[in-house]
């Protein structure tokens, strides 16, 4: 139970990766909040932490909205203390070729995917700098470093929240305050679910280990950067991709 | 109670990791105590929580010495 004592927020935990994520770091110990957009996500997640007996509790909130996040920050802190680890996975596609993208496509992407999470981290590094520790985990996209026709809002989001992240982890290093990345592959959600099985049969084929990726393969990368083992690792991207893409 | 100086040069002391002794009014942050900007930026929130008062980020500027900041609290002191 490395994460005993600890208290953990993931955003967009009600399924996919973000579910995955959250019972990982309550098996270690952790208290989590999960949060999602609407009231049943965060039922679902309650219920999904209970069974598990992980302390803590799923909490209604829009990372596009900055009162929501004081609000809930607020809260959190009062109920379970401050918060020691932020995975910030809630994210959202609009996918579509550059020539047809509307403005709106490319706006509720970035909104979403990159300035919510600099909303969050902003919100929760004071804590973090004054307790002089704390951990950030963003979760970005093989697509951010590799580049994907048809997500240009997409790609630039998680390209954005990867030189985001360095940045910050150059600013909270000497609190002791480490951020970093994990870029997953094509995962198994609801988020590849949309592609058709062609595509799919497609992308496989460019994947050494031949598979899609489990979203607990992504969470057991996040366990390792939120436990003490990872205490020496900031600035740093994890890709989680099944071999797709190598740096 | 404290006066304000006192309480002011304690909350110093402890954020920049100096010794009390070594802290004069007139020392500044960053030429004196060796604060960077990230440390004058945590001494303001550790001001804001010990007066209970919100310092806004052009004011927050100003206090570069700890006379400055001794100043801003008795002047802006619920």
């Amino acid at each position: 139970m490395v994460l005993q004592g600890q208290v953990a927020l993931v955003t967009g935990a009600a399924q996919g990766i973000g579910s995955a994520v959250a019972l990982v770091l309550g098996r270690q110990g952790a208290t989590v909040i999960g949060t999602d957009i609407n009231e049943a996500a965060a039922q679902r997640i309650s219920s999904a932490l209970s069974e598990a007996g992980i302390p803590g509790r799923g909490l209604v909130m829009d990372v596009r909205d900055p009162e929501q996040i004081e609000a809930a920050i607020t809260r959190i802190e009062k109920e379970y203390g401050v918060v020691s680890i932020l995975v910030n996975n809630a994210g959202i596609t609009r996918d579509n070729l550059a020539m047809r993208m509307k403005d709106e496509e490319w706006d509720a992407v970035i909104e979403t995917n990159l300035k919510s999470v600099f909303r969050m981290s902003r919100a929760v590094m004071k804590g973090m700098m004054k307790a002089r520790s704390g951990r950030i985990i963003n979760i970005t996209s093989v697509v951010g470093h590799a580049g994907n026709p048809g997500q240009v809002n997409y790609c630039a989001s998680k390209a954005g929240v990867s030189g985001m992240s360095r940045s910050l982890a150059r600013e909270l290093g000497s609190r002791n305050v480490t951020v970093n990345c994990v870029a997953p592959g094509f995962i198994d959600t609801s988020m590849t679910k949309v592609l058709e099985e062609k595509q799919k049969a497609a992308l496989v084929a460019g994947i050494p280990l031949g598979r899609l990726g489990q979203p607990e393969d992504i969470a057991a990368a996040v366990g390792f950067l939120a436990s003490p083992a990872a205490a020496y690792i900031t600035g740093a991207t994890i890709h989680v991709n099944g071999g797709m893409h190598m740096e | 109670m404290e006066n304000i100086e006192q309480r002011v040069r304690k909350i110093v002391a402890e954020q920049l990791g100096v010794n009390e002794a070594d802290i004069k009014n007139e020392s500044s942050f960053v030429d004196d105590l060796g604060a960077d900007s990230l440390d004058t930026v945590e001494l303001v929130m550790a001001l804001e929580e010990e007066f209970e008062c919100e310092i806004p980020d052009d004011e927050a500027e100003k206090i570069t010495n700890v006379q400055q900041a001794i100043d801003y609290v008795v002047n802006h002191k619920k």
